[in-house]
């Protein structure tokens, strides 16, 4: 008895030697559900995706080749997915990064601006897909004012094509990466502002030389984030584009073969999205691997 | 300080610099230099870059630069660190990196804002005797805030003392140590002894367990009914109670010790008189706590202060907490 329970101490200590705790036990339950909800559905998915038509790549090969039955223009989706995500994502950085260097320090009333920021973003994309057909489509309010103010001469096309979908992208993304600008802007060490600027530096030298590189790194994580939001669009696509044409998305494509019953089809457009992501991804992680990416403070606090 | 800076606005009052007021200059067109409590070092930069910073916005040609940098940290002794991240130096060569760079571009006045208080002790004195060498080499005027009595006193030229922003004292470090203005400069620079008692007749001061003969009553005691007699611990000597009394005592006050701490030839013994007025000083010899003793005084190393109303003491013990002495080596 005594010898089995020092092994089994023994056996203990050799566990717990190589970092195991009994706490380990504890990530059963985290693993377990992502083999339930996600690994196992992305195996059966590509699994599914390599019965196509004819077996192994066909489904892949239609895709490429456009002969889905129910999209004409699959290949061409994937190039209007990316240029819609990749701009709005950009236009969003474009937007948040200063908004949030001038917001760093606090500003009064910047709790209300932030709610306000949000609101677009708790409202849900066909929420505000339906605000802007009021509000820029053809008898909205925006070209009844300027054709008021004569302006113009007859309504612009903001809506039902791929300017209303780049709206609508940036509306609803710009929250999110605002928020995530905010926070990383507010984590640089104030006093790194102060020293520069008695050493000469003017408010515009301080954010290109000792804000923005400190930035960039949280510039590059909101760029993903913001990329792969708006890579999944769908319902800004529908609602506020023609998604019969040119703001036909990946996603559109997924659901339609979907919908019919084609699910080999979807599945490899699904793997398709899966993989330009990732490659865009890897570039924008690439690109950040090259920069600083240390403390943002100046010294001991 | 960071009004100073330019940092702040001022809500009242003037800067002025050589007869140019500054008060609205931005802190980039004043050319200061700043070494910062916490260093706020670039830390995407290398130390050369960082040094290197006002003077490449001052556009100072790439050569110049760079032999100006180098010049700058082999005066702080850093000229072999230039190509490192801030982040791979101690706390001490952060600092010095801080130090060369305000000085490098040779501004008009260097500010430093505690620039030691986040070092260790040991460190800090080396860095204390290295920022008064490289004062005497370049000759920059320089503020320096502290919170430290002997920083203040070893580094300036010129003292001071400010207690919630009113300027208590100015004067040369000698000066203010000797005869310190007020019961706040006197608890700053080590007259940790606050005594409270009552102005008795032709200099004595009655603090109830025993009168005090005063060397230097008068000036300050303005008449006032209630005075506190300032000592530093230094010249309190404490010795037992039965020890033969050698020679009549000056200034004996019946004290019992409460703590007493070797420190290497001397005891330092915290005692309490019979009123409850504590008072710390030095013994020869080992004494046990809740022993009789007696505390003398020289008549001469007594500062006194004159009071309105009685228990002035406590305002200078809570002062000794909070004082803030800034130094000006003109």
């Amino acid at each position: 008895m005594t010898t089995s329970a020092a092994e089994r101490r023994d056996l203990g200590s050799w566990i717990r030697a190589r970092g195991y705790t009994p706490t380990v036990w504890l990530v059963l339950p985290g693993v377990l559900f992502m083999v339930v909800f996600f690994i196992y559905p992305v195996i059966y998915g590509l699994n599914l995706s390599f019965q196509g038509r004819s077996g192994g790549i066909s489904a892949y090969l239609d895709f490429f080749t456009n002969q889905f039955p129910h999209d004409s223009g699959s290949f061409q989706t994937l190039w209007t997915t990316l240029a819609l995500a990749l701009p709005s994502a950009l236009i969003c950085l474009v937007l948040a990064v200063p908004i949030a260097w001038r917001l760093r320090r606090g500003v009064r009333g910047v709790r209300v601006l932030t709610a306000i920021v949000m609101i677009p973003m708790t409202l849900g994309s066909v929420f505000v897909a339906e605000a802007l057909n009021t509000l820029l489509g053809p008898a909205g309010w925006l070209n009844r004012l300027l054709l008021m103010l004569n302006l113009i001469h007859e309504p612009l096309r903001l809506t039902g094509n791929f300017t209303g979908v780049l709206i609508a992208l940036v509306l609803t993304g710009f929250p999110f990466s605002f928020l995530l600008m905010l926070g990383f802007a507010a984590g640089i060490d104030p006093s790194l502002d102060r020293a520069a600027s008695i050493l000469g530096a003017g408010p515009t030298q301080r954010f290109w030389r000792i804000d923005l590189p400190l930035l960039l790194p949280g510039i590059t994580i909101t760029f993903a984030l913001s990329f792969v939001l708006a890579f999944a669009v769908f319902p800004s696509a529908t609602l506020l584009g023609n998604d019969a044409g040119p703001t036909r998305v990946l996603s559109k494509v997924a659901y339609q073969e979907y919908s019919n019953g084609n699910y080999a089809n979807a599945s490899a457009t699904a793997v398709i999205m899966a993989v330009a992501q990732l490659i865009v991804l890897a570039i924008v992680f690439l690109i950040r691997g090259r920069l600083y990416r240390g403390s943002t403070a100046g010294g001991k606090g | 300080m960071n009004l100073i800076a330019g940092l702040l606005e001022p809500t009242a009052g003037s800067i002025w610099l050589d007869d140019v007021r500054l008060d609205h200059v931005p802190p980039e067109k004043r050319d200061f230099g700043m070494v910062f409590q916490n260093y706020a070092l670039f830390p995407h930069m290398s130390v050369a870059d960082n040094v290197g910073f006002g003077l490449s916005l001052r556009r100072v040609g790439k050569a110049e630069r760079r032999e100006r940098v180098q010049k700058a940290l082999d005066m702080v002794q850093l000229g072999s660190q230039a190509a490192k991240r801030p982040s791979q130096l101690s706390g001490g060569q952060q600092q010095r990196v801080a130090i060369a760079r305000a000085i490098v571009t040779e501004p008009r006045l260097v500010l430093m804002d505690e620039p030691l208080s986040n070092l260790d002790a040991k460190l800090r004195i080396d860095m204390r005797t290295e920022v008064r060498l490289l004062h005497q080499d370049l000759g920059l005027t320089t503020i320096y805030v502290t919170h430290d009595q002997a920083e203040a006193l070893s580094l300036a030229d010129r003292l001071v003392v400010m207690r919630e922003g009113v300027v208590q004292q100015t004067g040369a470090p000698q000066e203010v140590y000797e005869s310190p203005d007020n019961i706040y400069v006197a608890a700053f620079v080590g007259y940790r002894n606050a005594i409270d008692g009552r102005v008795g007749r032709d200099g004595r001061i009655d603090i109830g367990d025993a009168s005090l003969v005063v060397a230097d009553a008068g000036d300050r005691l303005g008449g006032a009914p209630h005075a506190v007699a300032m000592v530093r611990p230094d010249d309190v000597t404490i010795a037992a109670a039965d020890a033969a009394p050698g020679e009549a005592r000056a200034n004996a006050i019946p004290v019992t010790v409460r703590v007493s701490e070797y420190q290497g030839r001397v005891f330092a013994v915290e005692a309490q008189t019979a009123g409850g007025t504590t008072v710390f000083g030095y013994s020869e010899t080992l004494l046990q706590p809740g022993t009789a003793a007696v505390a003398s005084i020289a008549a001469e190393s007594i500062r006194v202060y004159g009071e309105d109303a009685p228990h002035g003491a406590a305002r200078a013990a809570a002062a000794e907490a909070e004082l803030a002495a800034s130094g000006v080596p003109a």
